[in-house]
């Protein structure tokens, strides 16, 4: 039996807003009666473009049926731009959380309402070349680097509880797995611990003398960490860089990259005179 | 709240007779039954009437009953006795909608090397004898097929199976936790080396089973330790569940009667009320080869979890085999192996008996389950009440 909250329950036996709008000004429906659940949206705006009405019709698992009935409560009265903000978490914690396997309620609830919206404005109900990743389920690229995002997901169970991808057959999880390495690589960059001035320092010093010098040695030239000043790196040239005419191109796109790459991304290079 | 339990297939209540006779083996008669004592050794004496019980249930010779923890352990010791009795042969032969016990254990044993053939089923889950005849071959170790499928009742035809595989030297298992007490069986009679039994299947506790080994058939113990059960499976006795077990057989005996006609009766009232009050309502399975005490029936275009918690409100108790419940994201294997479609497969509920039911009990499921369905097509995107056929196909 699932753990489901107080909420939760009472949200599943007591729904509210269920049925359709009558001439609505956004409709969405989301899942299949094949991925065992799905739900229909439907709302209406005020004068104000606020929602004033609108009502679900979901077919699915109790926790399915309450978060609908969740998201309806909480989108009632809002703009579409505050109603597009509201994430799966935040119907979750509404509903004062839900079991990890039916996380991929709360992210359909999430899905009908934005396309519901994308739908009263008149944009295309599904993007045309949306890869589908998940055969079994029918679940896009998108909507699994959506779900890797929003809610920091790192391993394929815990993506197939937020949108069912990988449910199945298991034949996408390499897939699965592809899609969360670069979304968090995309998504942390800034992954590395924070450093200090001194550690700061002391790797610049390194890189220079493992990746940067050796290079320059070869033309005959040099560098020279001057100081370093928040994420300015002050450096002097030597050798016949002091007198290259490219030299600022070297700085720049080779010693400023190498360091970013190395020691911390908002590094930035200036040449001092000594 | 009273709780109505049509869910005997999970698990039955302990019958009082069965408590009664283990309570005994818990406070005073604690002894080891393998001590020389006489305080030890009396227990050993209610072993062997328990085995003698149990043996008489399914017409066997006490010294082929094993007792074991439970049904899984029986079938994990079946099948791997098997496979070390003939190391030569890496074939093993079984069904698509064997229970987590045996399947699971396939496919852990098909990661190590061996093959392992999964016969289908029809859409009313019968298998085919044809197809199953031609799947023994030379290097066939095992066949292992259940004799009643825990989710639909649909039993198999064990007995003629057995047949073939013993004219080919094949060594045959039955899981047959379903099916035990439910239904005669004279071990005699068939040529099954091996069965499968839990004891809280039957009104006895958990933590209890049995291992049927026929006599003479190559044996090597999945439990090695100790001298108890012969050797056969290392332990000391759980003899408190064995005593209740030997009792829970014991009446199994006696109420195989009731249990052929007053239990099908209240089933078949239950399926026939809910077919003509409810649309779009099927059975799942075939209802010629069934347990007295199954039904499994689903309801088009609402998902099972949802029925069985609004159902739970009443006190009702039943199981679904849609994706919710299983704790996987698609519905039971065995109505998938069946074919049963989509729209009516995430809506399927199990009710399973067992002679404790009463018939007030199954008026008062006919009386709450229509508008249980009702309020959740009538919240379902896929329901059209008006014409009562679903909007997508």
């Amino acid at each position: 039996m699932w753990e489901y909250t107080e909420k939760v329950k009472e949200h599943f036996l007591n729904p509210r807003n269920v049925g359709e709008v009558e001439n609505p000004d956004g409709v969405a429906e989301v899942g299949s009666i094949a991925c065992g659940d799905a739900l229909k949206l439907s709302f209406k705006l005020d004068e104000n473009k606020r929602i004033k009405d609108i009502k679900f019709k979901t077919f699915g698992c109790a926790s399915a049926i309450a978060t609908s009935s969740a998201l309806t409560e909480m989108v009632k009265g809002m703009t579409l731009e505050e109603a597009m903000k509201v994430t799966n978490q935040d119907i979750a914690a509404y509903l004062g959380g839900l079991p990890q396997e039916k996380m991929h309620c709360s992210v359909m609830g999430k899905q009908a309402m934005e396309k519901a919206i994308e739908h009263y404005r008149g944009g295309p109900p599904t993007e045309p070349a949306a890869q589908i990743i998940c055969e079994c389920f029918g679940v896009t690229e998108r909507e699994i680097e959506q779900a890797v995002k929003e809610n920091n997901l790192s391993t394929v169970e815990e993506v197939t509880n937020y949108t069912k991808a990988g449910g199945g057959c298991g034949g996408c999880h390499d897939a699965i797995r592809q899609i969360i390495e670069r979304v968090r690589a995309e998504t942390a960059p800034a992954a590395r611990p924070k450093l200090s001035n001194i550690q700061k320092i002391k790797m610049i010093e390194e890189i220079i003398d493992l990746e940067i010098r050796p290079s320059l040695k070869k033309d005959g030239g040099d560098i020279e960490l001057v100081d370093v000043i928040g994420n300015r790196v002050l450096v002097a040239t030597r050798g016949t860089c002091a007198t290259c005419k490219a030299a600022d191109i070297t700085l720049k796109h080779f010693v400023e990259l190498k360091l970013r790459d190395f020691v911390s991304p908002e590094l930035v290079i200036e040449e001092v005179t000594p | 709240m009273k709780t109505i339990y049509l869910d005997n297939n999970a698990t039955t209540q302990v019958a009082e007779e069965v408590l009664d006779a283990m309570l005994p083996y818990f406070r005073d008669l604690y002894g080891n039954p393998s001590s020389m004592h006489t305080f030890g050794g009396q227990v050993g004496r209610k072993i062997r009437e328990a085995r003698e019980q149990a043996a008489a249930l399914i017409g066997a010779g006490p010294e082929e009953i094993i007792f074991t923890s439970c049904g899984t352990e029986s079938d994990n010791a079946a099948i791997r006795s098997a496979l070390a009795a003939h190391p030569d042969k890496r074939h093993v032969l079984t069904s698509r909608v064997e229970h987590p016990a045996v399947k699971s254990l396939c496919n852990h044993l098909s990661r190590q090397g061996y093959r392992i053939t999964e016969l289908p089923v029809d859409k009313d889950g019968i298998l085919d004898m044809t197809q199953y005849e031609r799947a023994l071959t030379p290097d066939t170790a095992v066949v292992s097929l259940m004799w009643a499928n825990n989710e639909t009742g649909v039993l198999f035809p064990v007995e003629k199976a057995a047949e073939l595989a013993k004219e080919r030297g094949i060594l045959f298992h039955t899981d047959a936790v379903q099916a035990v007490g439910k239904i005669p069986i004279n071990m005699k009679a068939t040529s099954i080396d091996m069965l499968s039994i839990s004891g809280h299947k039957l009104h006895a506790p958990k933590g209890i089973g049995i291992f049927y080994v026929r006599k003479g058939t190559r044996f090597s113990p999945f439990l090695i330790g100790g001298h108890q059960e012969n050797g056969r499976r290392g332990g000391t006795e759980n003899t408190p569940g064995i005593i209740g077990l030997g009792k829970a057989c014991e009446l199994a005996a006696r109420n195989m009667d009731t249990e052929n006609r007053m239990v099908p009766r209240l089933r078949d009232k239950l399926e026939a009320e809910i077919l003509t009050r409810i649309p779009n309502s099927r059975v799942n399975g075939t209802r010629l080869y069934r347990l007295p005490n199954t039904t499994n029936i689903s309801f088009g275009f609402i998902e099972g979890e949802a029925i069985l918690l609004l159902m739970d409100d009443y006190g009702i108790c039943a199981s679904s085999g849609s994706a919710c419940t299983s704790g996987s994201l698609q519905p039971s294997h065995v109505l998938r192996a069946m074919g049963v479609p989509f729209t009516m497969a995430h809506g399927s509920i199990r009710f399973s008996f067992s002679i404790y039911n009463t018939e007030d009990e199954v008026d008062f499921v006919i009386e709450k389950l229509p508008p249980i369905i009702e309020r959740l097509r009538s919240m379902s995107p896929y329901w059209n009440a008006g014409d009562q056929v679903c909007s997508v196909q």
